[in-house]
């Protein structure tokens, strides 16, 4: 028996979509433990996106102080840690994002739980999938703290549906918040009115052959017309032709839209294991050796150049004709 | 300036991974050190070093650490020859340590180390758990700047600014001195790392760490290697996490290639039903 502590990360009055993968596998944590989902919500405003989390979650715990103004894992983490062991939690979760993945290992610490990282699904009661090696090995692992820890894969869970009747908030105090000396800045924000690229449907990506960042806006052009959001492939990220936050990859986002468009992208192990996980893949490249059509479900040999216009312009014909 | 430098050992990604008796088989695997703790050796390197003229900055010093068997100490020399000046091998088995083993040991270095930060690689690219670095951090209650793409380092030296890829952008981090720093890619960028001794019309290559020298090689030779176990750090060889089997994934299925865009858009909507 033991609850589950699910973290979940909100925008204004509502849950991130993220946050809902984190939900959907913790019910399946829940089931498997003999208890129930908590969701954790921490930070200024969480007491505004407690109704939407209680659609989710048949308990909410609201944690909201002057004190907890901006992120930081040096506060929040050991807020998480008290809370988990007064609901009697024994798996504490919170979706793979970046500030997921800066949390709960200290969260672990705090609690000695061993922690499964970037899960894909979960096996049994301790039994995790993960990828491993850049997604080209999947390793079973089995983790035998009392406590454990995890980070689901927001591309391997499908957002939780919202349950039958609302569960019930209730608040907790910060405590003593603790920073360890540590401040929040700034955040120099990438504002975009496109989907977040970890919840797209479609997601148009390009690579180095694009050459310059202004040569993107052809492919934002395609993104606008298909409500995609836009990647890029580490080269042309490190290149600083688009935002770093563009990046898919290993070490980037992970996504699994329905569509993924390749554009000028070789198709580098690092990019395939952020993207292989799509339902479909197109490749454009002028070179027809490049390994990204080893995984494109359809693949296009030409030069971007003229490929991505004709593709506007064959889709704008489509939508026209429906 | 003292910085602790944790790496760790994987094999070559470029290998084709392979499995034997349901684990990913080694035999014959040729290692490297983690890029990203290679980059943490050279993002050390940065903040103790006039990049203009090369000059060490006088009184600091860079330690490096791993865990593994005896044949990671290869790894170890690399990092000496790029430029660290002493290392400490910490012997055991790969299958004798997880993270929280590899953070109790590491715990323990830091408290005999005391050094002013602990920079590593977000994560290993075996692995790819990203933790070692947060857990190490909240076992010392330590603040801890992870994913760093860039670091300011004060002109008191109490305190850096560090730049960390979040999603949907860039959050700058004020953290003090001790800390852990993890970093990412592009730390190694041409000006990602500010010392305010290094001129700021300085700028390194941004090709990645910096390959040792042959001068480098050499002196690595002599520079001090010290040995422990893990009972030196009170930890056992005991790990909380088992890997019960590893499978490589099916593979996808080999597509086609479209002659044409507008045969491409057909196939998108009624074979693929995508658009």
């Amino acid at each position: 028996m033991g609850n589950v502590i699910a973290f979940c990360e909100f925008s204004g009055d509502q849950l991130r979509t993220s946050a809902l993968a984190n939900i959907a596998f913790a019910r399946q944590a829940a089931q498997a433990h003999g208890g129930e989902v908590i969701a954790l919500l921490v930070g200024k405003g969480a007491q505004a996106a407690a109704p939407h989390a209680s659609k989710f979650a048949p308990k909410v715990v609201v944690v909201e102080d002057a004190g907890l103004a901006h992120y930081l894992a040096e506060s929040y983490a050991p807020i998480v840690a008290r809370l988990a062991k007064e609901n009697a939690a024994t798996v504490v979760t919170a979706t793979a994002t970046a500030l997921g993945k800066d949390l709960v290992p200290r969260v672990a610490a705090l609690l000695d739980a061993g922690q499964a990282s970037d899960i894909s699904k979960l096996e049994g009661k301790d039994t995790f999938v993960r990828p491993i090696l850049a997604g080209n090995a999947y390793s079973t692992v089995q983790i035998g703290t009392p406590i454990i820890c995890v980070t689901p894969r927001q591309s391997e869970f499908e957002a939780a549906p919202e349950l039958g009747s609302a569960g019930t908030v209730t608040t907790a105090a910060a405590g003593t918040i603790e920073t360890c000396g540590a401040e929040f800045v700034r955040l120099d924000a990438q504002k975009s009115d496109r989907p977040d690229l970890g919840d797209a449907k479609v997601v148009v990506s390009g690579g180095r052959g694009m050459k310059t960042g202004e040569n993107f806006k052809v492919l934002e052009e395609l993104a606008d017309l298909l409500g995609a959001a836009m990647g890029a492939s580490r080269a042309a990220t490190d290149a600083g032709m688009v935002p770093a936050d563009w990046q898919v990859g290993q070490t980037g986002k992970i996504v699994a839209p329905n569509l993924y468009f390749a554009v000028a992208i070789s198709g580098a192990i690092q990019h395939l294991a952020g993207m292989k996980g799509s339902k479909t893949i197109v490749a454009i490249n002028k070179n027809k050796d490049e390994p990204i059509f080893q995984v494109a479900d359809y693949g296009i040999v030409a030069e971007w150049e003229k490929a991505v216009p004709e593709l506007i312009a064959e889709i704008k014909k489509l939508k026209a004709s429906r | 300036m003292k910085i602790l430098v944790p790496v760790k050992r994987v094999p070559d990604p470029t290998q084709k991974a392979k499995i034997k008796d349901g684990h990913i088989d080694l035999t014959g695997a040729s290692w490297i050190v983690n890029t990203f703790d290679e980059y943490a050796v050279e993002t050390a390197l940065r903040l103790l070093e006039n990049g203009a003229d090369g000059s060490r900055i006088a009184g600091a010093e860079i330690v490096v650490v791993t865990l593994g068997p005896a044949d990671a100490q290869k790894e170890l020399r690399t990092c000496l020859a790029m430029g660290a000046d002493r290392a400490i091998h910490v012997e055991c088995q790969d299958n004798e340590i997880d993270s929280l083993v590899v953070v109790k040991v590491l715990k323990g270095i830091v408290e005999a180390e005391k050094p002013d930060l602990v920079v590593m690689g977000k994560q290993a690219v075996d692995g790819d758990a990203n933790q070692v670095g947060q857990m190490l951090a909240g076992k010392l209650g330590w603040a801890q700047a992870t994913f760093a793409a860039s670091i300011e380092l004060a002109g008191d030296k109490k305190s850096l600014t560090v730049g960390r890829e979040v999603d949907g952008g860039v959050e700058y981090k004020k953290v003090p001195v001790p800390s852990v720093v993890s970093v990412d890619l592009r730390i190694v960028g041409p000006k990602s790392v500010k010392n305010g001794v290094t001129p700021e019309s300085h700028a390194y290559s941004g090709e990645g760490a910096r390959l040792p020298s042959l001068k480098g090689i050499m002196a690595a030779k002599k520079k001090p290697m010290a040995t422990a176990k893990l009972a030196d750090y009170g930890a056992e060889a005991q790990p909380a996490i088992k890997e019960l089997s590893v499978v490589l994934p099916p593979p996808r299925k080999a597509g086609e290639i479209i002659a044409d865009i507008p045969t491409l858009v057909k196939k998108l909507a009624d074979e693929a039903k995508a658009l």
